[in-house]
């Protein structure tokens, strides 16, 4: 293939995934947010308005950190961190709301919903929206409020309004539901900022315009600090709107592998995952067709993972467009696993990962020690693990 | 001409409008559905809109979303819901049916193999809420070829070029969702509907059935006046809902409602 990569079409499809499968009152409020976002990309003003933003707000650029330490103690490849969990809020998710909220401004929003699993979209969308002054309401599954009560109370304390969902599984699949209502119903002064990947386009071709910031950073860094581009991207997915982001920079360079990695909870062999582009099939689901975890009829089915944020029945239709054409693999870890992944890198490198990221830590310690020591890994440390000290002491039987 | 068709014309010849009645198949169990849909064309039902349950209703509202939980819990699916409509065929053959429903499971069973098992089933029309004209085109084929009416959603934002498209892709009968909202919300505001169903005359010559927020018989007088026909969903579920220890109950409240409404429209 040497044609460039220009995913997706007017209509928002890559290949046989994404596009528009949303109810007729949300036809035109999302061409209404298509139009705008393709104005504002080549608005100068408006990228001059989100640059400043990043670096003086988010605090970016990010740093590339080379875990020197702990690829020598893996004795393999060189492991390089893309350091999103030192931005402002403590992952990538920043990136996109800030984004998405210089956008509702400018559209004459005055509102602002999202969804949330962890928490960390949940926090981003209420810290831009206690700096701009517009009204917040988090949607969050009911189990999701009491396992990330830490992330609860910083939205509160940030002025937005949290709703617990009850519906269906009580996680971030009910939280998007239920946003999707809240949409529906009060579409005219609402700006919906979904925070990954997924739903109708032009959301994942919008959240992935705005996280791409991670990849270019860490092409440009990678060049400076090694002189030439890495052999690898890891990176965790749930939505995947990090990997997504690590990723989408880097898709014509041929050379350098990707590596998405799903959440297998308790293993895929039992079921109990949430790895759909490992062991789903395409359907549809929250506006865009993609891999799905559902039974035969259908019915979309109860996902499990240790981490809020990668507990997701679908995912970004990109990702299943480049599993299907063999651009990136897909590969999937316990949650086992990726406590064993917390662990490492919090004692070789002193830096406590997100359980998502974690998830990335421990496939790359998998993937290194098959590397030489002069290849190189970039892994997204896409946020800090600091939510996620209540979930660990209670799997360890600690009492905080 | 499609039995729906036939239907809306033989309304129109005496002046009536179609009281199209809304439940959820296998709610609150796979056995109340057959009968209570043969009650409702006994109370007074022209078409009947039987809903596909589903695990993530995004566009329904918490009555409608509790009714698809309910029938998921008895295993209910999109095959036992074509069964439940095979049976109701060897008894009826002049109501027309229409599945109610969102896209995943007809993409689980396969378009094709779904437009089939419609056929088979005798369906008159489908509709499927978050499949737009955009992304519609390989199952609206697919249904028109075995004369299956695919059956659209209008809302108060759409325009005129929209509706335009409906009315190429749709056939049988457009729905018009009076509301922005999810279904089961509000209510309606009168003048606003009228003020579209205008616009949508000027650009379709298809039936346009009123749904979402038709709560009793006055609602239903109203807004039968407005259109050529009255969906009515949530309030009925809503009857289930309040009877789920005595289902006889559920059933007499459904068909008072159902009885009451087709008297105030004809009057």
């Amino acid at each position: 293939m040497t044609e460039k990569y220009n995913m997706p079409d007017e209509r928002g499809h890559f290949g046989p995934y994404g596009g528009m499968f949303v109810a007729e009152t949300l036809m035109l409020p999302i061409q209404e947010l298509n139009t705008a976002y393709r104005q504002y990309l080549d608005d100068p003003d408006f990228i001059a308005e989100l640059d400043a933003d990043l670096k003086h707000y988010v605090g970016r650029p990010s740093p590339l950190y080379h875990a020197e330490r702990w690829s020598r103690e893996l004795g393999g490849a060189q492991i390089y961190l893309k350091r999103e969990d030192l931005n402002h809020t403590g992952a990538h998710k920043i990136n996109n709301t800030i984004g998405q909220a210089l956008l509702a401004r400018r559209m004459g929003k005055t509102r602002i919903i999202a969804e949330t699993g962890a928490g960390q979209h949940g926090v981003a969308t209420a810290t831009v929206a206690a700096r701009l002054g517009l009204e917040c309401v988090i949607y969050m599954g009911a189990v999701d409020v009491v396992r990330q009560s830490l992330n609860v109370y910083r939205m509160k304390l940030l002025g937005a309004t949290v709703v617990p969902v009850e519906s269906g599984s009580k996680t971030l699949k009910d939280a998007l539901n239920e946003a999707l209502r809240d949409w529906v119903t009060n579409v005219d002064n609402t700006f919906y900022i979904i925070g990954t990947v997924a739903g109708p386009h032009p959301y994942p071709a919008m959240v992935r315009d705005f996280q791409a910031i991670i990849g270019r950073e860490a092409k440009q860094q990678c060049l400076e600090q090694v002189g030439r581009l890495p052999d690898a991207l890891v990176a965790c997915v749930g939505g995947g709107s990090n990997a997504i982001g690590l990723f989408y920079p880097f898709i014509d360079d041929r050379s350098v592998k990707m590596i998405g990695v799903e959440a297998a909870g308790d293993g895929v062999e039992t079921g109990r995952h949430s790895a759909p582009l490992c062991a789903g099939r395409p359907g549809v689901l929250h506006g865009n067709r993609t891999y799905l975890m559902e039974d035969d009829d259908g019915e979309i089915i109860e996902t499990h993972s240790i981490s809020a944020g990668l507990d997701y029945p679908g995912v970004g239709p990109e990702h299943a467009w480049l599993k299907d054409t063999g651009r990136a693999e897909y590969v999937n870890i316990t949650d086992t696993e990726a406590l064993e992944g917390f662990h490492a890198l919090t004692r070789m490198e002193g830096i406590i990962p997100a359980l998502e990221s974690s998830h990335a830590m421990a496939y790359t310690m998998k993937l290194a020690p098959t590397m030489k020591k002069d290849e190189i890994i970039i892994v997204c440390l896409s946020g800090r693990g600091d939510k996620d000290m209540q979930t660990m002491a209670q799997r360890e039987g600690i009492e905080l | 001409m499609s039995r729906l068709a036939a239907t809306f014309e033989a309304l129109a010849k005496t002046g009536r409008k179609a009281l199209i009645p809304f439940i959820t198949a296998g709610d609150p169990r796979p056995d109340f559905t057959l009968p209570m849909m043969h009650a409702m064309v006994e109370a007074g039902a022209d078409v009947i809109e039987l809903g596909i349950p589903f695990s993530d209703p995004m566009a329904d509202g918490p009555v409608i979303q509790r009714a698809s939980e309910r029938a998921l819990e008895h295993k209910m699916s999109l095959r036992r819901t074509l069964a439940i409509v095979t049976e109701f065929r060897k008894t009826n053959q002049q109501t027309p049916v229409v599945l109610m429903g969102y896209v995943n499971p007809i993409e689980a069973m396969g378009y094709e193999d779904f437009a089939n098992a419609a056929q088979r089933a005798d369906i008159d029309g489908v509709l499927t809420v978050d499949l737009p004209p955009e992304e519609a085109g390989d199952c609206v084929s697919l249904l028109k070829a075995r004369d299956i009416d695919p059956i659209f959603l209008l809302a108060p934002n759409s325009t005129d070029e929209r509706i335009k498209s409906m009315d190429t892709a749709g056939s049988g009968y457009l729905y018009y969702v009076s509301l922005k909202g999810v279904t089961g919300a509000g209510h309606l505001n009168v003048a606003d509907v009228e003020a579209k169903l205008n616009q949508i005359k000027a650009n379709t010559a298809l039936p346009v059935a009123i749904g979402f927020g038709v709560k009793d018989a006055q609602t239903a007088k109203t807004v039968a006046d407005l259109g050529d026909g009255v969906v009515v969903g949530s309030a009925l579920i809503s009857k289930i809902e309040a009877n789920l220890d005595d289902l006889d109950a559920a059933k007499k409240a459904i068909v008072d409602l159902l009885v009451a409404m087709r008297q105030a429209m004809d009057n």
